[in-house]
């Protein structure tokens, strides 16, 4: 599996073959509070990088939520739209969102590591 | 304008709140474990929740200031006993709302509890109408302090002996190591509950002493989530100038002595909408599936004809699911009925329901 990359819209990515999974950062499930509702793109349809591929909601407001890098989604995580606490609890291991078919992986370039991450998340907080 | 913040603000800041301006007032929004944990905390145990931003109004006088009172609220003052209170509103010749709030009889006068937003314009209004016959004081040195739960009487209690012997919605001057407190059994989170106005040099000891006992601070996001599942009404959400609280379905609010003959401002429209009904009315709304609908969510019938708006929306902890209000015409209002809510342009069934979503646990009768 590939090295975890980071964008700007606070997603986490990471590439296994040209297969991508892609899910929210556990800075951005601080920043939101409980979370109480997920809405995933559908199995089979496309999305676009920097497009929205789905919601989250707090019990504060509802968030979209982008795709980093393009492609066609072959799965999503059932069990988060089942019990949206599960994001809260692991968002950057088994609270994964969807998963994409890539067929541009030089979309991963630009993306953050987790150490621009990092500091990224901390100047974007204060 | 400078935001404004109360004497509990440092304490806040120690017990890591995060902060929201709400009504000019830098306020905590809630603390390190969120809004779900101390929602579940205030129904199991006890919440602590600073509103020293809402108005205390006292206003002093004699039999006669119950006579102007009555020409502006729609209840039986002249018979409200000594320490007890009512929910009432201030409106204006429509019977649009300026403001809810909560007015307790004290001995020299009346005790009036104003939403934050809305103070200094009730105080405007409310002079104007007084005019300068009565001594009136929206006191800015006194702290209004909420603890709400089932823990909660045990907890104040054992700070100011005496507390477990008020019922519901009455109150009384205590003594206490924090001087003279005026302490009423009332709240807005559907539990048992109290709230202290307290000097506000006093509050932060008073306030970590309850800390102490066991009680937690809770923030508005919380008090929010609290107050929607117990169908309580939010200024500026389900209530604003223009609505009436025959609308608002908040009938049982106006004392019925006060209906035969009238003579509060806005008992025309009253009367005229309790004989005839409101066109819109509030209602409870329960989303099917786990789906949010917020403030301004549009409401539709199954034609495609927009019937109502949403005013409040959120998830519900205790209840474990998505709830709302917001107002239909009058023929979609009986519990039941189904209705479409526009959700990020798409179209999702809900049903109208009975409120409160969740069982309140006042206390009455214990004497």
């Amino acid at each position: 599996m590939s090295e975890v990359k980071f964008s700007k819209e606070h997603e986490w990515i990471t590439l296994e073959g040209d297969v991508a999974t892609i899910g929210i950062t556990k800075h951005a499930t601080e920043m939101l509070g409980d979370i109480v509702f997920a809405e995933l793109p559908e199995k089979g349809s496309n999305v676009k990088k920097d497009g929205t591929a789905g919601v989250v909601e707090s019990t504060k407001a509802a968030s979209d939520v982008y795709t980093p890098v393009s492609g066609e989604v072959v799965d999503t995580n059932q069990a988060i739209v089942d019990d949206p606490s599960k994001i809260n609890e692991d968002p950057e291991g088994s609270a994964w969102f969807f998963k994409l078919k890539m067929k541009d992986q030089s979309e991963m370039d630009s993306l953050m590591n987790k150490e621009e991450y990092d500091k990224f998340a901390k100047e974007s907080a204060s | 304008m400078e935001i404004k913040k109360t004497s509990l603000n440092k304490l806040h800041q120690s017990n890591n709140a995060k902060f929201v301006e709400f009504a000019g007032y830098e306020m905590p929004i809630q603390y390190s474990k969120g809004i779900i944990e101390e929602h579940k905390f205030t129904r199991s145990h006890s919440g602590i929740f600073d509103v020293s931003h809402m108005g205390q109004l006292f206003i002093y006088g004699d039999e006669s200031l119950t006579e102007e009172l009555e020409k502006i609220f729609p209840l039986d003052l002249k018979n409200l006993k000594l320490n007890c209170s009512k929910y009432s509103f201030l409106m204006n010749e429509d019977a649009g709302i300026y403001d809810d709030l909560i007015i307790t009889k004290i001995e020299e006068g009346y005790l009036i509890i104003l939403n934050a937003a809305c103070k200094d314009k009730d105080f405007e209004i409310l002079s104007n109408l007084l005019g300068s016959k009565f001594k009136m004081n929206l006191d800015n040195n006194r702290s209004l302090i909420a603890i709400q739960g089932p823990k909660s009487v045990e907890i104040l209690n054992s700070i100011i002996n005496g507390v477990d012997q008020l019922n519901f919605m009455t109150g009384n001057w205590f003594d206490s190591d924090y001087q003279k407190l005026f302490v009423t059994r009332s709240g807005y989170t559907g539990e048992d509950g109290f709230e202290i106005s307290i000097s506000n040099d006093k509050a932060e000891k008073f306030v970590e002493n309850l800390i102490q006992k066991g009680a937690q601070l809770i923030g508005l996001g919380a008090r929010d989530t609290l107050r929607l599942e117990a169908g309580l009404c939010l200024y500026g959400h389900e209530l604003d100038i223009n609505k009436t609280p025959v609308e608002a379905n908040l009938r049982w609010a106006i004392s019925k002595s006060r209906l035969s003959n009238g003579g509060f401002i806005g008992s025309k429209k009253i009367m005229n909408q309790m004989q005839d009904g409101a066109s819109q009315i509030r209602v409870g709304i329960k989303p099917e599936g786990r789906l949010i609908a917020r403030e301004k969510t549009k409401i539709f019938d199954d034609t495609d004809t927009q019937i109502g708006e949403i005013t409040s929306g959120t998830f519900g902890p205790s209840v474990n699911g998505p709830i709302a209000m917001g107002y239909v015409d009058k023929e979609f209002s009986k519990v039941d009925t189904k209705i479409l809510l526009e959700v990020r342009g798409k179209k999702h069934p809900a049903n109208v329901c009975t409120l409160p979503f969740y069982k309140k646990n006042y206390v009455k009768g214990v004497n």
